[in-house]
Parts: structure tokens; sequence; C-alpha cells
């Protein structure tokens, strides 16, 4: 295997150099703290190569402009933090319903509303879940570390383009401006998906019809030829839309199965010395740092605890949770916000084992021994 | 020939249209179709964008790269398709309170970048498809069902607003003229720069209805009587002026266009 590059990169710039190998060429958004950097980098590294950047006026048109966009056959992404998350879930609702492909990162702060600018918290999970309107499912990544970051942006532009979806990326402060040493995957060590273009000719193509075996609808680009129409309305495969119930039902649950149909595909998760644990720390992000050497200290004192670690945190790793949970005598699960992925544990866990829960919503870090302290307690 | 540019541009599995009778929506459609037909663009070469609203259903019944966006929203997604494909011909259908209101500030910095658009605003005076609330044109004064002790907010002079922000093109027309629409949008199309075509239209249902308009022949009356060309309009004096409806070329700025602008940049690597 050839060698790889090695860099100290910044978790903000990994996600930008990740989105760039991924294919992505625009990005559209608007200034926020903590996620700015990938802003200016987008700014500077895009034009180079042929890509397109734009600063819109607001963190909706941002949204706005990267779904468009994408209908022109560019991979796009924007990226923002909490309060800017709050008023991308309009653009996100829309990309779900027209399947239009785009990554949105958010860089996630204290909240509700300004809160704690630059302060590390974990309390976006439930809002990039439920965030936008009416019955949906979504795609929601979250890394931990800034290798983590470069190979989860590339897997979220993927994930968008194969199933058609807007795909969050959630990121922590912490790590996105922290720096670390990375080694940068080679070329033929990374996969890339591209949307699948129509087979049939322009006349025949109907934009929202699943050809037998696929999971979703062919996707032309504007101006290929391949006249279609674009709407948030509900519509029939013509894209046209329509107030038919029965089409309204099958449209709403093919969108939502197209994805909770395929959990074992998207689902991506780190067990962390889970086979002889009787005891299982669920965390994500940042704070399954503070876990890994909760772990390893906990261990030295000879209590088997172990970690699961979802990096897909929506779906859920259903599965492999229940399989944990009728295993281990104890689930906690640690993160920065008060139970919002802990109800979601619980209601999965709960019905064959304790499940308990750790938090802090004041900016500050969980650190190892807090959780030290909190496993010990039992 | 209307029937020839139905059969051409229209999606006809998607009519009939949603609009009431007596609506200028469709004359304003038509219009959009004719200019695009005379200046000889290709349907694949054209992308329909539209926000929310009556006017903003159009899109799904012009066979174009056609979207409807979300309310509001137009001006930004067609920001992001015209900077991704600057191949296409974007053209912008939008109302009132799609464009002057939810969307006001796109409308602004679209203006300000001078981008390659064509907005096209078809103004009822009101919002139609939610049954008649007051938008940021009706006239001070007028009636709509949440102002139903006449409206105390000054109207937006629109033109005069995306004139202001930067564009570089900038027109108003009537329904009751419906081939000054169609030279305006030709000539917006033509302007290498974001161009703003508002077109006056009738809305009998709820806006007629409620302020006592009478019905659609007297509503396509009143702009007959009371359209002005700019250039008479600057004539008139001042006591004459009232309540008249300026229409026109009302202004054409030079600027550079923001994609071209853009690709300087990329180009320079």
């Amino acid at each position: 295997m050839a060698e790889r590059t090695v860099k100290l990169m910044q978790g903000n710039e990994a996600c930008v150099d990740g989105a760039i190998t991924a294919g992505m060429r625009f990005y559209a958004g608007y200034p926020i703290t903590p996620s700015t950097e990938i802003a200016e980098l987008s700014a500077a590294k895009l034009p180079r190569i042929g890509g397109k950047f734009l600063q819109m006026e607001d963190e909706i048109a941002s949204i706005s402009a990267i779904i468009g966009a994408s209908l022109t056959g560019h991979k796009s992404m924007t990226a923002t933090s909490g309060p800017g998350f709050s008023l991308k879930q309009e653009g996100i609702g829309y990309a779900v319903i027209s399947e239009v492909p785009c990554v949105i990162v958010d860089v996630q702060r204290g909240g509700p509303s300004t809160g704690l600018p630059t302060s590390p918290a974990q309390g976006d999970i439930m809002q990039a879940r439920w965030g936008t309107h009416g019955d949906h499912s979504i795609i929601v990544l979250y890394p931990s570390t800034v290798r983590e970051i470069y190979d989860t942006t590339i897997r979220a532009f993927n994930l968008a383009e194969k199933y058609r979806t807007p795909v969050i990326l959630l990121m922590d402060e912490v790590i996105a401006h922290m720096r670390e040493k990375i080694e940068i995957p080679n070329d033929d060590e990374i996969k890339i998906y591209n949307r699948k273009k129509p087979e049939v000719n322009s006349s025949e193509y109907l934009p929202y019809k699943v050809k037998e075996g696929d999971i979703v609808p062919e996707m032309a680009s504007f101006g290929e030829g391949y006249r279609f129409h674009v709407t948030g309305l509900v519509h029939s495969e013509t894209g046209l839309p329509t107030n038919d119930h029965k089409i309204a039902e099958e449209l709403t649950t093919r969108l939502v199965n197209k994805i909770e149909d395929n959990v074992d595909d998207i689902v991506e998760y780190e067990e962390y010395r889970l086979e002889d644990a009787d005891e299982v720390i669920v965390a994500y992000g940042a704070t399954a740092r503070s876990a890994k050497s909760a772990i390893n200290a906990l261990r030295e004192e000879g209590i088997k605890v172990g970690m699961f670690k979802p990096i897909t945190i929506w779906p859920m790793a259903q599965k492999q949770i229940e399989d944990i949970a009728k295993k281990v005598k104890r689930i906690s699960v640690i993160e920065m916000n008060m139970g919002q992925y802990f109800l979601e544990v619980d209601r999965i866990a709960g019905k064959f084992t304790k499940v308990d829960r750790y938090g802090r919503v004041n900016g500050e870090l969980i650190t190892p021994e807090e959780i030290v302290s909190f496993i010990k307690e039992g | 020939m209307p029937s020839q540019l139905v059969d051409k541009y229209f999606r006809t599995e998607s009519l009939p249209h949603i609009w009431c009778p007596g609506c200028g929506n469709g004359i304003v459609t038509r219009s959009i179709v004719k200019a695009i037909d005379n200046l000889g663009l290709s349907q694949d070469e054209v992308c329909i964008v539209s926000g929310i609203g009556c006017s903003s259903r159009a899109s799904g019944y012009l066979d174009f790269n056609t979207i409807h966006t979300t309310h509001g929203r137009a001006l930004a997604f067609a920001t992001g398709i015209k900077f991704a494909n600057p191949d296409l011909h974007v053209i912008v259908i939008t109302g009132d309170g799609d464009c002057a209101a939810i969307g006001g500030n796109h409308l602004i910095h679209a203006a300000r970048r001078n981008i390659d658009i064509t907005a096209v605003v078809f103004n009822n005076n009101i919002y139609g498809m939610t049954g008649g609330q007051y938008s940021p044109t009706t006239p001070t004064g007028d009636k709509g069902t949440t102002a139903p002790y006449g409206n105390i907010d000054a109207n937006f002079d629109l033109c005069e607003l995306a004139k202001a922000a930067g564009a570089t093109y900038v027109s108003r027309a009537t329904v009751y003229g419906a081939n000054m629409i169609i030279k305006q949008v030709e000539d917006g199309i033509k302007n290498k720069g974001f161009s703003f075509v508002e077109t006056i239209s009738i809305c009998p249902t709820y806006y007629g209805r409620k302020n006592k308009k009478g019905d659609a022949v007297d509503m396509m009356n009143y702009l007959k009587e009371n359209a002005v060309n700019k250039v008479a309009y600057d004539k008139l004096p001042e006591e004459k002026r009232k309540n008249k409806i300026v229409v026109g070329e009302l202004f054409k700025g030079q600027k550079p266009e923001y994609v071209e602008q853009y690709n300087k940049i990329i180009e320079s690597f």
C-alpha cells in the first residue's frame, strides 16, 4: 500500500477536505461560529478546483442555494451551528420530500437560541432527527476524531447520493476546532458513490419512479435535456403535485422506508472493549473520547466496562444496542445534553437491562474522571 | 396563437390550472412563455423557479426545467442553480407576498449581486392562496381579511426597491398590456444581470371583492385607464399623477454580472 500523507489538521478543515474528496463542488453558507472555518476554507479551496462558493444572505438562502445547485448535478454542502441549524430545517424538509442529495453540517454549540457560542454541547440530537416538520426519516452522522470527520464527511456525501436525501453531519465544537495528526487515506482506499443517472431517454423519464430493484428514483440534472418538475408538495411519479391520498401515503412511506429498510447499510459504529464487558457506556462525538479514557482507567481497576459508539446516530443501531442490552447489567448513556439520546437508548434497551444517564449542559466537556466516578457509583 | 404555445410549452397533463376565473396570472404566464418563444430559447436551457402562492403554481404547468420551491426562497434556489450552471436561462416566478415579504431579503441580495436571473413578480396586491390577507403591496387603506378596518402599512414600490438594491433592468407592466409584459420579459432575459419585471395582476376573487373593485372586466378597465408609460408620466403635472401605475422600462444599468465575476476567479488559477 502506498504511504499515506500525514497532516496536522483541524476538524473543520478535515470536513472541507473530506467533502472535496467526496466530490463537493458547491458550497453555500452564512458565517456562524464554530463552523466558520468550513466556509472560509471552502471559499479558498473550491474556485481552485473549478468549484463554486457562495456566501448567501442568510441560513435559509444557503440551504436553498445548495438544493438548487445539487439539482444541476453538483455535490453540495452547507455548514452552520445551532441557531442556523434551526433555520435550515425548512430546506431540510424540502430536500427530504424532493429527494435532493445534499450535506448539512451542524457544529453544535450550547442552546437554545444564541446560547453558549463556541462552547461545546450535544444538544441538537433531537433537532437533527425531528427538526423539520412532518413524518420523515433522516441520516445523521457524528464523528469523534479529526480523521473520523474526514471519513464521515465522505460517507455523508455517499449516503446522500445513494439514498437521495439530505445527510446531516453533527460535530462537536471541540473536535471542529481541535488539531490532530491524521493520515489522509489514499484514493484507492476511498469509495465514492455518485447518484444514479437515468438510463431511459427523456420522453420515458419519470423523475420520481423507482425502478424495480432500486432504492431511489434515477436522478437527472437540470439542463441535461430531461425536463422535469421538482416540488415540496406531495407529488406523483411524474413530479407533479397531487392531493391523491393514496399517493400521499405511498410517497411518505417510501421516503421513510428507503432509509429504515437499509439501516444495516447506513449504520456505522465503533465497539470498544465490549467482548467481556458487563457494563457498557453509550457515547458519541467528543464524549466518546472521554469515555474511552475512563474505560481504560476503570479496566485498570478490574471493572469490566466497554463502549458502544454510534457514528450513525440516526437511524439508530437498534439491533446492536438490543444485543448488547441482553448481555450486560447496565448501559450508561453519557452525553452533553439532558438525555436526548438516553431516551431512545432506553426505549430499545430498557426492556432488557438497566439504562442510566449522565449529562451536563454548562458548556464544559464531560471529563474521564467524572465518568469513572459515575460508573463506580453504580 | 395561444393553443400552439400551450401545446409546445405547457405540461397539458398538469392542467387545468388552479387559478380563479378572472385571475390575471394566466396572462403573465402566457406572456413569459411567449417571450421565451420569441427569443427562440430551447426548453432544455430554460429553468423556471417559483416560490409559494397562486403565481408560483405556474412552474408546474410549464414544460421546462422547473422547480416549485419554499415560500419566499425562489430567488435563493435560483441563485444556486444559476451559479452552479450558468448555461441555464433562469427565470423566477414569484408573487408580491412571496417576493416582497417572506422573500424580501433574497430579492435585495439577488439584485445586489446582479446575478443573471430574470424575476417576474405577479403582483395582485393580496395573499390569494390563503384567502385574501393584505400583502406588502396592498395599497394603504385597502382591506384584506387581516386588515378588516383598512391596511395601515405603507405599500412597497417594488421597482424602486429592486433598482435601489442593484438590479440592472427594472420594468413594470399590467396584465391589460400583455404585449408589454412579453417585451419586458424578453428584455429582462437579454439583460446580462439581475432583471426585475413587475406585472400588475388582478385578483377579483379576494382583492377585488374585499375592496369593491368590481369584476375582472372592471379591474382590467381600471388598469387600462390608470397605467401610464414612464415617459408620459414624467410629463404629467403632480395633481394628475395620483393613483397612476407607471409602466414601461423604468431603469437600465450597467454592472458586472455575478457569475462572470466568479468565473474570472476560477480562471485565474
